[in-house]
C-alpha cells in the first residue's frame, strides 16, 4: 500500500526522509531523492515494513540516522546493563521507556507506534510526545532489548540512553498523581461544604436545629480527609522547618490550619457554631492549585546531567584478541580498551597503540585537539579524533578526575537549601508577628472573659494564616516561567525567577556559549588561489572526516568537481590526493611541511586553528578558522555593563584576548586556559566577596561551576540539546535577549514584594474582628477566598504586565 | 425535613461517585499525558494497541 500517491513533496532537490538539502553526497532510489545512503536505508526499512504512511503524514518527517558503527550497541546484551535499563522484566514480556530527543513531529508518533510491524517481538509501543519517550512492550524470547534500540536508531531516533532512570520516573509520576488526588478531595470537599454552610449563612438564624446538627457533622466528615490527606505536605513542611529551626512560610500556614480544624471540630460537637470548615478547605485547595501551578515543568528537557551522561555505557575491551563491549562500570584496572575515532575515552588511561589526538574539549573547553605519544595519560572525557586507538585503563572511572570534580559540589537539592526565598523571609517574621499579637489579644482578654479570650486568639491565629502570602511566589513566579519559556530560557524551578533577581555577577563561558566555532566563513591567508583550485580543495576536504575539512567543504564557496584520485587520509593530520589536474595537500603545518618539504611560514596567532594548504606541492597558505561570536553579543554585553559585573572563564587559549576585550570592556575580568576547578574556584571567589553569581556555560567543563554559582544556565543549540545540569537552560540563539530577561524577574520580584503587601492588609483586616473575638464563620468564609483571588489575580496580570512592557509577551 | 436529608444523602451519593471517577482517572494514567492522545487520534492507520479487539486490526498479521 505504498502511498504511490504522496507526490514529490516539495522541490525534488530537499531528501525524501529528512527534508535536507540533498548535496553532492545524495542518492537516488524508487524515484525519490535521498540527502545520504542513511536516509535511503530507513526509507528501505519502512517500504519494506508497509509503513509508508510516515511520509504521508507530514512532509520529510525523518532524521538521518547517525553513522556510528552498528555494534556500539552490543552491551545492551549485558545482563548487568539490560537490568538497569528496562522499566519491568518477568523472564518473558519486558517494558523499556526509551529517551529520543528528535522525537519532533506527529509521523514520528506514528512510527514509533507502529514499531511492532517490522519486529514482531515488540508488542506494544507508546509514545509520550512531550517528555519525548517512548515506552515499549516486547517479548523477550522474540527480540531483545538490543535489537529493540538497534531498530530505533537505524529508523533515525537514535535513544539517548542511561541507566537507573526508571526509578526516578516513577518517582516523579507518583508525586504528580498524588497532587492530582490532593486537589481532587479538597475541591470535592470544599465545594460541597460551601453548599451544607449556604443555608447557614443565609437563613439568618432560622435553621432548625436538627438540621444544623446534620451540615455540621457532614461538613467535619468532608473537613477530615483534607485536613488529614490534602494538607499532609504543609504540616510535614513545617516539621521539618521547626526541626531545623528555620522557620518557613508553612510553619504559619500548619499552625492556622491545626486551630481552624481544632476549634470548628469543638464549635461542632460543642453545637455552638457552625466552624470554619468552609474557609479551611478553600484554604487548602488555593494551595494546592498554586503548586500545581508552579510546578510546571519542561518534561523534554533534562536538568540533570553530570559526567556520566557524557561518558559512553560500554567501551570495547580486548581481552586474549577478542573484542567485547564492556559496560563502563565494569572497567577495572590493566583493562585494554579500544577507542575509536569520535568515541569518549571513559577512565584515565595510558595509550598504548595508534596516534592519539584527545579532543578535551569536554573537559577543558580547548577546542583544539591534542596529540599524546604512546605511553603517555589520556584523561576521561577526551574524544579521540583520527584513527583507532588502544589503551589500558589506569584508574577506575569512579576515580577520575572529572568523577571526582563532579562530586565536591553540592547536588541541586542541597543547593535550594541555600536559597532563603522571600516568601520564607516574610513567612518567618510574619510568625513572630502573629505570636506576638495573639499574645496581646490573650494578655488584653483574659482577665476580663476567658470565653472571649478563647475565641479571640484561635481568631487571631485563623485569619493569620497566610495563604495569600503564600499564593503570591506561586502564581507569579509560575507566570514568570511559562513567559521566559515561550522565549527559549527553560527554568528547572519556578524558584529560580527569584534567584535569577538577585543575580549582580554574570560570568560567561567562551566556547559554545558566547562563541561557537565552526560557522564563520574561512580566511585565507596567502596568494589568492584560482577557482579551478579552489574547486579541487573543496573536492578533496570532503573525502575527509576530519571535523575542520568537513566544516571546509562546507563553507568554501566553491562546488566539488570532478574525483579525487588516490586520496590518503593521515588521521588527524590531513589529507592528500589528486584532484583533476592539481595535487592538493590539506592538513596541519606539520603534515604539509612533511608532504611538500617546505616549511609552511609564519602561522600568525598560534591559538587559531589553521588548515594548510599546498597546490602541486606548493604551499600557497592557510584557512584561518577563528571564533565567531553569536549575533548581538556586543550589544548584549553593553546593555548587561552597565548594571551587572562581568567575567568570562574561557578554557581555551587567549588568542582572542584583544577582541574580548574591545566587546567586554576594562572592568571584566577575562581568564583564559582555565580548567573546570579554576572555573569553580573563580565562582568561589564571586561569591566570598558577596556577589550573586550567575555562570553561564555550555560544556561539561563549565559543569562543575554551573553546579557551584547561585544560577547556572547551560547554552543549547537547540532545546533538547544536550546540555549539563544546570538550574536553567537557555536557548543559544536567544542569548542577545538576556538583559530583557533580567530585567524582566526583577520586576517580577517587585509584583511578589507588592502581592505580600495587599496580603498583609487583608490580615490586619482580619485582625480588626478576630481580637475583638467577633469572627464569624461568614467573615472569615468571605475575607480568607477574598484575599487570595486578589492575590492570585494580582500577581498572574501584574506579571503578565510586566512581561507586555519588556516586550516579552 | 426528612425529604431533604434523603435528598442531600443521594446528592452526596452522585458526588462521591464523580470524585471516585476522577480518582480513577488519575490513578489509571489518563493524566499522564494530556498531549500525545490529542495527536494519536488524528492518525488514521492506527497501530493495533494489544487490547484493541481484532476489528480495528487492519491486514496486521502480528496483533494477536
Amino acid at each position: 500500500m505504498t502511498h504511490g500517491a504522496v507526490e514529490e513533496i516539495a522541490s525534488s532537490v530537499l531528501c525524501y526522509h529528512c527534508g535536507d538539502r540533498v548535496g553532492n553526497r545524495g542518492v537516488q532510489f524508487d524515484d525519490k531523492s535521498f540527502c545520504c545512503s542513511g536516509c535511503r536505508s530507513v526509507y528501505e526499512i519502512l517500504r519494506a515494513g508497509d509503513l509508508c504512511t510516515y511520509y504521508a503524514l507530514s512532509s520529510a518527517p525523518g532524521s538521518a540516522p547517525s553513522d556510528a558503527p552498528r555494534g556500539r550497541f552490543t552491551f545492551l546484551d549485558d545482563q548487568e546493563i539490560r537490568r538497569r535499563m528496562l522499566d519491568f522484566s518477568d523472564g518473558t514480556t519486558a517494558t523499556v521507556t526509551l529517551s529520543i530527543p528528535s522525537l519532533h513531529c506527529s509521523s514520528c508518533i506514528w512510527l514509533l507506534e507502529s514499531l511492532h510491524k517490522i519486529d514482531s517481538g515488540i508488542l506494544h509501543s507508546r509514545v509520550d510526545f512531550l517528555r519525548k519517550q517512548v515506552l515499549i512492550r516486547f517479548d523477550e524470547q522474540r527480540t531483545s532489548l538490543r535489537r529493540i534500540v538497534e531498530l530505533v536508531a537505524d529508523l533515525g531516533y537514535e535513544p539517548e540512553l542511561g541507566l537507573d532512570e526508571a526509578r526516578e520516573r516513577t518517582k516523579n509520576a507518583d508525586t504528580t498523581r498524588s497532587l492530582y488526588y490532593k486537589i481532587g478531595i479538597a475541591g470535592f470537599s470544599f465545594a460541597n461544604i460551601m453548599l451544607f454552610s449556604f443555608p447557614e449563612y443565609l437563613s439568618g438564624g432560622a435553621l432548625g436545629p436538627e438540621l444544623k446538627r446534620i451540615f455540621g457533622l457532614l461538613n467535619l466528615g468532608l473537613a477530615l480527609p483534607v485536613f488529614a490527606y490534602s494538607a499532609s505536605d504543609y504540616f510535614r513542611s513545617a516539621v521539618t522547618g521547626v526541626r531545623r529551626r528555620m522557620l518557613n512560610i508553612d510553619v504559619p500556614i500548619a499552625l492556622g490550619l491545626m486551630i481552624v480544624f481544632l476549634r470548628s471540630v469543638v464549635e461542632i460537637l460543642a453545637e455552638t457554631g457552625p466552624g470554619y470548615f468552609d474557609s479551611m478547605t478553600g484554604l487548602v485547595l488555593f494551595l494546592l492549585v498554586g503548586r500545581v501551578f508552579q510546578s510546571k515543568t519542561y518534561d523534554g528537557l533534562n536538568f540533570e546531567r553530570t559526567y556520566a551522561s557524557y561518558f559512553p555505557l560500554a567501551v570495547t575491551v580486548r581481552r586474549n584478541d577478542t573484542e567485547q563491549m564492556t559496560p563502563v562500570s565494569r572497567l577495572a584496572v590493566g583493562d585494554r580498551m579500544v577507542i575509536r575515532h569520535g568515541e569518549i575515552v571513559p577512565a584515565d588511561a595510558v595509550l598504548m597503540e595508534g596516534i592519539g589526538r584527545i579532543d578535551y574539549a569536554f573537559v577543558t573547553g580547548e577546542s583544539a585537539p591534542v596529540e599524546v605519544p604512546a605511553g603517555k595519560v589520556v584523561y576521561a572525557g577526551g574524544r579521540q579524533v583520527g584513527g583507532v586507538v588502544e589503551m589500558e585503563v589506569v584508574k577506575e572511572v569512579s576515580q577520575g578526575y572529572l568523577t571526582h570534580l563532579w562530586r565536591e559540589f553540592p547536588s541541586s537539592g542541597e543547593r535550594e537549601a541555600r536559597w532563603t526565598t522571600y516568601a520564607n523571609t516574610v513567612g518567618k517574621y510574619f510568625t513572630y508577628g502573629v505570636l506576638l499579637i495573639a499574645l496581646f489579644v490573650a494578655a488584653y482578654w483574659l482577665p476580663r472573659d476567658i470565653g472571649t479570650a478563647l475565641d479571640a486568639v484561635t481568631g487571631v491565629l485563623i485569619v493569620a494564616c497566610p495563604c495569600a502570602l503564600a499564593l503570591a511566589t506561586p502564581f507569579a513566579y509560575g507566570t514568570a516561567m511559562r513567559i521566559l519559556g515561550r522565549h527559549g530560557l527553560y527554568l528547572k524551578r519556578a524558584g529560580v525567577v527569584e534567584s535569577l533577581a538577585r543575580v549582580d555577577t554574570v560570568v560567561f563561558d567562551k566556547t559554545g556559549t558566547i562563541a561557537h566555532a565552526g560557522s564563520s566563513r574561512p580566511v585565507f591567508v596567502g596568494a589568492p588561489l584560482a577557482p579551478g583550485e579552489l574547486q579541487s580543495i573543496v573536492t578533496l576536504a570532503a573525502q575527509s572526516g576530519h571535523p575542520l575539512s568537513r566544516w571546509l567543504a562546507v563553507n568554501l564557496d566553491a562546488a566539488p568537481a570532478g574525483t579525487a584520485l588516490g586520496f590518503r587520509e593521515h588521521a588527524g593530520e590531513g589529507i592528500e590526493g589528486q584532484v583533476g589536474t592539481h595535487g592538493v595537500c590539506l592538513g596541519s603545518p606539520a603534515f604539509v611541511a612533511r608532504m611538500t618539504g617546505e616549511s609552511c611560514g609564519d602561522q600568525g596567532d598560534p591559538g587559531a586553528s589553521h588548515v594548510v594548504v599546498a597546490v602541486d606541492g606548493v604551499v600557497r597558505g592557510y584557512f584561518a578558522i577563528g571564533n565567531q561570536y553569536r549575533e548581538g553579543l556586543a550589544g548584549l554585553i553593553s546593555r548587561l555593563r552597565k548594571r551587572y559585573e562581568l567575567s568570562l572563564l574561557s578554557g581555551d587559549n587567549d588568542s582572542e584576548r584583544q577582541r574580548l576585550r574591545g566587546i567586554f570592556g576594562d572592568q571584566a575580568d577575562l581568564r583564559f586556559h582555565q580548567s573546570p576547578s579554576d572555573k569553580v574556584a573563580a565562582v568561589q571567589a564571586l561569591q566570598r566577596l558577596g556577589k550573586k553569581v550567575m555562570m553561564i556555560g555550555d560544556g561539561l567543563n563549565d559543569g562543575a561551576a554551573l553546579n557551584r554559582s547561585d544560577v547556572g544556565v547551560a547554552i543549547a543549540e537547540r532545546p533538547g540539546a544536550f546540555s549539563p545540569a544546570a538550574d536553567a537552560i537557555l536557548d543559544g540563539g536567544r542569548l542577545a535577549d538576556l538583559r530583557a530577561f533580567l530585567d524582566f524577574t526583577r520586576s517580577v520580584r517587585v509584583v511578589v514584594l507588592a502581592a505580600f503587601l495587599i496580603s498583609l492588609i487583608y490580615n490586619f483586616a482580619g485582625f480588626t474582628f478576630a481580637a475583638r473575638g467577633v469572627l464569624s464563620p461568614l467573615i472569615a468564609a468571605i475575607l480568607m477566598p477574598l484575599s487570595s483571588i486578589t492575590v492570585v489575580a494580582w500577581s498572574t496580570l501584574l506579571t503578565r504586565f510586566m512581561a507586555h512592557r519588556k516586550g516579552l509577551l | 425535613m426528612s425529604v431533604v436529608v434523603v435528598l442531600i444523602g443521594l446528592s452526596m451519593l452522585v458526588a462521591g461517585g464523580f470524585l471516585l471517577a476522577f480518582l480513577w482517572a488519575v490513578r489509571t494514567g489518563q493524566f499522564d499525558d494530556r498531549y500525545t492522545p490529542s495527536v494519536r487520534i488524528l492518525l488514521d492507520d492506527h497501530p493495533a494497541a494489544e487490547s484493541i479487539s481484532e476489528t480495528t486490526i487492519d491486514k496486521d498479521q502480528d496483533g494477536k
